[in-house]
């Protein structure tokens, strides 16, 4: 490497040939989230890198073990915080697989409304990321107002924004009010105009497409082979979407395609989300729709008709003695559930999200495993970053939409 | 690979074209978007000078709600206690002694009641286990203190005014005249 005329002589198997050893994290601000990799770098380039689990570990499915089925939807809200609604629903899905519960048409619906509110909104910030980790912090500024209305809706339906448990087994926990809907038709209305100009500034830039082409890239065989899913996998092009396979909450009913990649790299999954959150906004569209031609009392149905597991209308806790004990007894957790494994996925922000649950009859689950897309992604990371520079790693893990609390669980 | 379904669609991932290699037109393109937002309203609020309209059913921090004469309507069943996932909720039952009718609706009462604000992760479910309409969350939120030992609320903290002595108090504590 030492060229003749250079003016300063190292000794031979100085700084030339060593490698450096770098630590990335746990708490490093270019990895969003608890991440860390220990890194041996050749000048900027990454000859090898090792990734570390468990700095955020909470034990979630050994603490959902002595829980009843509705304590455990504040735990999914910490899984994929990007998307915690979507987490909820699928936990809602598995306990009403398992419990035989099926939800009246109006009840899907506004479940589609929220998860695919959930699925923009993580997009969105997975890619507006991406743009600050290539360098361009603009983007990132003037979507995030539409984040803070899909929060609004939420927080019209749960009363919170982030760590939202939105939702119960059966349906959800209130009506949407006027607000929400007036709310959903605002956001409808404005962010196509939002999400263009957000493509506006980045698919055709030079610099973005140079800094994000070729980086990180994975092949549809590797992928499938360390179980990718989601936009990662579509982007290296394999059209694997759970809702379209398995659909669940009644996405049957829905008219929409899959965007898939050629190349699987930054810029192939940036292509893929992107064209998702237009996907996402038509299914809105759609079921926005749908849900205004229920009429009479149609209309007004919020969850199926369960007394087992719904908790009853609160004047009837007040006044009435069977709401009373039906109340007390669905809070003490103590409606068996039936013996049972089951296992449902739904398409989450970032990739397939399963709930694994085996019941033995008690109140608590005897085992569950959450599948999270995240902790996979994490074990290719070595591989799609080696070789690369180490400004370019990091736009990877991004792109990867790599959630430290649903990696660790 | 072969194609999973009929709804796959490929993105558009088509070479740059000699414009777009220029760069220059996309700088020109970026700063027009860039200064066209200079003009637009400021989606910015001052907090705390200004705060944003909240829902009606937004999860803050806790108040225990008393009736219309200013008795206290916990009565201690603790359902909110074993529906907490957080394990937040502390309290001692006392029985009603005769003559403190004013003071608690029900026989029983809650002599201690206490909430761990840092162990809480306001999920609601307190709320909704209820079933003597006491405990509800409120809009107060962002909570500060000087030690951990002023996180843990007791019923000082909780209690909503008395309507016989504050009604004021009582009536903003509940959400009227707003
Ligand atoms: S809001 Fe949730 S965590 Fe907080 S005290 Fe109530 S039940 Fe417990
Ligand atoms: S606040 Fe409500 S749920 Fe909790 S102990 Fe009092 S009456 Fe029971």
């Amino acid at each position: 490497m030492l060229t003749q005329d250079q003016h300063i002589k190292l000794p031979e198997g100085s700084i030339e040939t060593q490698t450096t050893t770098l630590n990335v994290g746990p708490t490093h601000p270019a990895t969003h989230g608890v991440f860390q990799n220990i890194m041996e770098l050749d000048g900027e380039r990454i000859v090898s890198t090792e990734q570390t689990v468990g700095y955020i570990h909470r034990a979630f499915e050994k603490l959902a073990e002595r829980r009843p089925l509705y304590q455990i939807t504040p735990l999914t809200d910490r899984l994929n915080y990007c998307s915690s609604p979507i987490n909820n629903m699928g936990w809602h899905l598995t306990c009403e697989k398992l419990l035989g519960v099926k939800t009246p048409k109006r009840v899907d619906y506004l479940r589609v409304i929220i998860m695919e509110l959930a699925r923009i909104s993580d997009h969105l910030i997975c890619n507006s990321i991406v743009g600050v980790d290539t360098g361009a912090y603009t983007g990132f500024l003037y979507v995030m107002q539409y984040r803070e209305l899909i929060y609004e809706i939420y927080e019209e339906v749960c009363g919170s924004r982030l760590t939202t448990n939105i939702g119960r087994i059966g349906g959800f926990e209130r009506n949407f009010n006027n607000t929400a809907f007036t709310k959903l038709e605002k956001f409808l209305k404005e962010y196509p105009k939002v999400l263009k100009e957000f493509e506006n500034l980045f698919s055709r830039n030079r610099i973005f497409m140079e800094r994000t082409q070729g980086g990180g890239a994975i092949s549809a065989e590797r992928a499938l082979n360390y179980g990718f899913t989601g936009p990662n996998l579509r982007a290296a092009g394999v059209d694997y979407d759970v809702r379209v396979h398995a659909p669940y909450s009644s996405y049957e009913d829905f008219e929409f395609t899959v965007p898939v990649g050629t190349t699987g790299d930054n810029y192939d999954r940036f292509l893929v989300r992107n064209a998702e959150m237009w996907q996402s906004l038509s299914i809105i569209e759609q079921a926005y729709q749908k849900i205004q031609s229920f009429t009479g009392a149609e209309a007004e149905v919020y969850h199926a008709d369960v007394p087992e597991y719904y908790l009853p209308k609160k004047e009837d806790v007040y006044t009435k003695m069977e709401a009373l004990i039906w109340h007390f007894k669905i809070i003490m957790g103590e409606v068996d559930m039936p013996k049972g494994e089951v296992y449902q996925s739904v398409e989450g922000g970032n990739g397939e999200l399963g709930f694994y649950l085996i019941s033995d009859g008690g109140r608590t689950p005897f085992r569950l495993h959450f599948r999270r897309p995240c902790f996979i992604y994490y074990q290719a990371y070595p591989e799609l970053v080696t070789g690369s520079m180490l400004s370019d790693a990091i736009v990877t893990m991004s792109s990867l939409n790599l959630i430290a609390g649903e990696l660790d669980a | 690979m072969q194609a999973l379904t009929n709804r796959a669609q490929a993105v558009n991932r088509k070479p740059m074209t000699i414009m777009e290699k220029l760069y220059l037109p996309s700088i020109a393109k970026g700063m027009g978007i860039t200064f066209s937002h200079i003009f637009k309203k400021q989606p910015t609020i001052q907090y705390p000078e200004e705060k944003r309209p909240f829902s009606p059913v937004f999860r803050g921090l806790h108040v225990l709600n008393r009736d219309e004469e200013g008795r206290e309507r916990c009565t201690a069943c603790g359902l909110c206690a074993v529906a907490c996932p957080a394990e937040a909720i502390t309290m001692e039952a006392a029985e009603r002694l005769p003559g403190e009718e004013n003071l608690y609706r029900e026989e029983k009462y809650a002599a201690r009641y206490e909430i761990n604000m840092l162990r809480c992760i306001f999920c609601g479910l307190c709320e909704e286990a209820c079933p003597k309409d006491a405990i509800y969350l409120s809009e107060t939120f962002a909570p500060a203190n000087f030690a951990r030992k002023g996180f843990i609320y007791g019923k000082d903290d909780l209690l909503i005014p008395d309507p016989t002595k504050d009604p004021a108090g009582f009536a903003a504590a509940k959400g009227e005249g707003q």
